[in-house]
């Protein structure tokens, strides 16, 4: 039984041109990490209110634990959802914020001091509970809200952004601290995202979206290793996917930067062989990337800092990239079109 | 201000010393004419207080005659203004009108702008902002053109020459001027607080109500308080629905009985205005600060 559950769910804004989300459906299993990830604009936010009861869908279904909730209001989906701004009650202190949920429920005052002081012990909280939200620090105001979140013992949670509004420091050690959180909780989570580290860093699997569309859905590797087209093939990866037009077939070849090698390299005989022309070096400390051109088009190849590389700027030389490392895609309509794994 | 200079040696002791002395001289000058201004309002705001103080406790004689100082008692200071305000008008009757017309007019403007406020920055979409403003522009159309149409209201709902005509008549002008300026506090106040209240188990009026409301409490207090310096001050409606005194509040109430013909009873219509004065100007003191943050917040947003 899947937690959360999108049937063909879209949704147009009055006077908005086209949909938001363009009838998405997508399933979570049973206390994954599932990552929503696409360019800004392209619907997540839309698409985890809609799971979240905030916005009625103008067409489909939302499921969560199995049940229809789509005409159900929020409080009656028994989901946690932590806000890209945290949206801590300001006129509240922090024992009092993570507490709302539980007031809500009418709890009694004992349990709800007990369930308070649990969660924010799983997240170093509890010396700041009296204090009032604008006295704390963002990553603090973060797990306040996670707190709150968690305190009622949610089927699901929704969060959306979190870690955007932290500096760059604390963002690397907020996404740790954030994952192993979910995994010692074990609750089913959709977390939307425009950054792909921190999807590929996290998620068990990523659902990649893009104008309103899930355009593939699959683990961090067959995301990377296997993008269904040209869209996340280009959207993941640093410098992404290189994608090469093939004069005979009418494809484009797409390979990552590290699989394009000196063809002295590609040993056997199952590689394809490129001319590339190198403009330019740029030296990254870790890594060495070659900017240049197959032909007309813009091409990068990767490489460890301390590879030895007998290239010339300036120079064409012959590349190869191995067959199992090259994709090919759809020149008109950008999808893949030899065998691939894991399409949502 | 002058352009840095700069040098290529260090300054000499003496000349850090002046540039001390500079320093130290500007944030005196500023500061001085900052209390100077400071010192020039508060007398020119607190000056009609005190004169209006004086002359309460001044005997006929001393008060009318030109070549004395009106800031001095030439004659000896008397009560005989006030017992006049009691005893020989029905203040303490006024008194009582207005306050019922006060809480009446207050509750109902409260009752009524917070629902509208919330619909037309929440849910009214794009066109929240402009019914907003339409709604404020009713605030501008004068009483003296509004009286007449309103008598007949008045008279059909059987509330003339009562001082329930007021608690009828007066929300026409503090629900529009208060909707108006609650609109720009809502529209301040973050969606998400209230989405979240929402998720975590409320419905909608719940969420308001514990979110929303108590976020603006600033905003809820400066319509308390700006409707109940518009029914204070309100004369014209006051003037054409009511004429039996027992019915009438303070505004009119002094005014009609304390001029008789070309007799002003300067002394006692002093009083009268002091004693609703002082008690009003100690409350919006206690609450100056929200007051002024409610306030310039709703100016600027709204
Ligand atoms: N309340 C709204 N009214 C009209 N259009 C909206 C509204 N919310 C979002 N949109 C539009 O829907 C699209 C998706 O927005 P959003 O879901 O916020 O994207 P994301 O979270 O992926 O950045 C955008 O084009 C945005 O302009
Ligand atoms: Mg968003």
């Amino acid at each position: 039984m899947a937690a959360i559950e999108a049937r063909g769910i879209t949704k147009r804004f009055d006077g908005g041109g086209g949909a938001a989300v363009d009838g998405i459906d997508l399933a979570s299993t049973d206390g994954e990490f599932l990552v929503l990830l696409g360019p800004s604009g392209c619907g997540k936010t839309t698409l985890l209110r809609m799971i979240g009861g905030l916005e009625p869908p103008t067409a489909g279904d939302i499921l969560i634990g199995g049940r229809v909730v789509t005409d159900l209001p929020p409080r009656a989906r028994h989901i946690a959802m932590v806000f890209q701004s945290y949206a801590l009650y300001p006129h509240m202190t922090v024992f009092n914020n993570i507490a709302f949920p539980l007031q809500a429920a009418k709890l009694p005052k004992e349990t709800q001091k007990q369930k308070v002081g649990w969660a924010s012990g799983i997240l170093g909280i509890d010396h700041l509970l009296d204090r009032k939200p604008r006295q704390l620090s963002g990553g603090q105001r973060q797990r306040v809200a996670l707190a709150r979140a968690l305190v009622r013992e949610p089927n699901v949670f929704l969060l959306d952004e979190p870690l955007s509004n932290l500096d760059a420091q604390r963002r690397a050690s907020a996404r740790d601290e954030l994952q192993q959180f979910q995994r010692r909780v074990g609750t089913t989570t959709l977390y939307v995202t425009h950054d792909q580290v921190e999807a590929m860093g996290m998620g068990d699997r990523i659902a990649v979206m893009d104008q309103g569309r899930i355009r593939q859905v699959g683990t961090p590797l067959e995301i990377y290793d296997d993008p269904a087209d040209t869209f996340v093939a280009t959207f993941l990866g640093s410098p992404p996917m290189n994608l090469i037009p093939d004069g005979a077939s009418g494809l484009l070849f797409g390979f990552r930067p590290e699989h394009f090698v000196p063809a002295s390299d590609a040993t056997g005989d199952d590689a394809v062989r490129f001319p590339f022309h190198v403009h330019r070096t740029e030296y990254l400390g870790a890594e060495r990337l070659l900017y240049g051109a197959v032909g007309e088009t813009r091409t990068i190849a990767r490489f460890p800092a301390n590879a030895d590389l007998p290239i010339h700027v300036g120079a064409t030389s012959e590349f190869a990239v191995r067959r199992r490392d090259l994709k090919r895609f759809d020149r008109e309509t950008g999808l893949r079109r030899d065998q691939i794994r894991g399409i949502g | 201000m002058a352009a840095p200079v700069y040098r290529a040696s260090l300054p000499d002791a003496n000349e850090l010393a002046r540039e001390r002395r500079r320093a130290r001289l500007r944030r005196f000058g500023g500061r001085s004419v900052l209390y100077s201004a400071a010192s020039f309002f508060t007398l020119f705001a607190a000056l009609p207080f005190a004169w209006m103080l004086l002359t309460v406790f001044k005997q006929n004689a001393d008060l009318y005659d030109p070549n004395h100082n009106p800031f001095l008692y030439n004659s000896p200071p008397t009560l005989d203004n006030v017992r006049l305000l009691f005893e020989q008008t029905q203040y303490a009757t006024f008194i009582r009108n207005t306050v019922f017309v006060s809480v009446f007019v207050v509750v109902i403007t409260l009752v009524a702008t917070v629902p509208a406020a919330y619909s037309l920055t929440r849910l009214a979409g794009r066109w929240g902002e402009s019914l907003g403003i339409a709604i404020f522009l009713v605030y501008l159309i004068p009483p003296t053109l509004l009286f007449i149409p309103l008598s007949r209201v008045v008279a059909e709902l059987g509330v003339r020459n009562s001082w329930w005509a007021m608690v009828v008549v007066y929300p026409s002008f503090t629900i529009p001027f208060c909707t108006w300026l609650l609109m720009g506090f809502f529209k301040s106040i973050p969606w998400d607080i209230e989405e979240q209240a929402m998720i975590d188990g409320y419905s909608r009026l719940g969420a308001i109500w514990r979110t929303v409301l108590p976020v603006s409490i600033p905003g809820l207090l400066t319509v308390v308080v700006f409707s109940l310096a518009l029914t204070l001050h309100e004369f014209v409606y006051a003037l054409a629905f009511v004429t039996s005194s027992a019915e009438k509040t303070i505004s009119i109430g002094v005014t009609t009985e304390l001029i008789r013909g070309d007799v002003y009873f300067w002394q006692s219509l002093m009083a009268a205005a002091a004693i609703v004065a002082i008690p009003v100007a100690i409350l919006y003191n206690l609450f100056l600060d929200r007051f002024i943050a409610g306030f310039t917040l709703g100016a600027v947003k709204g």
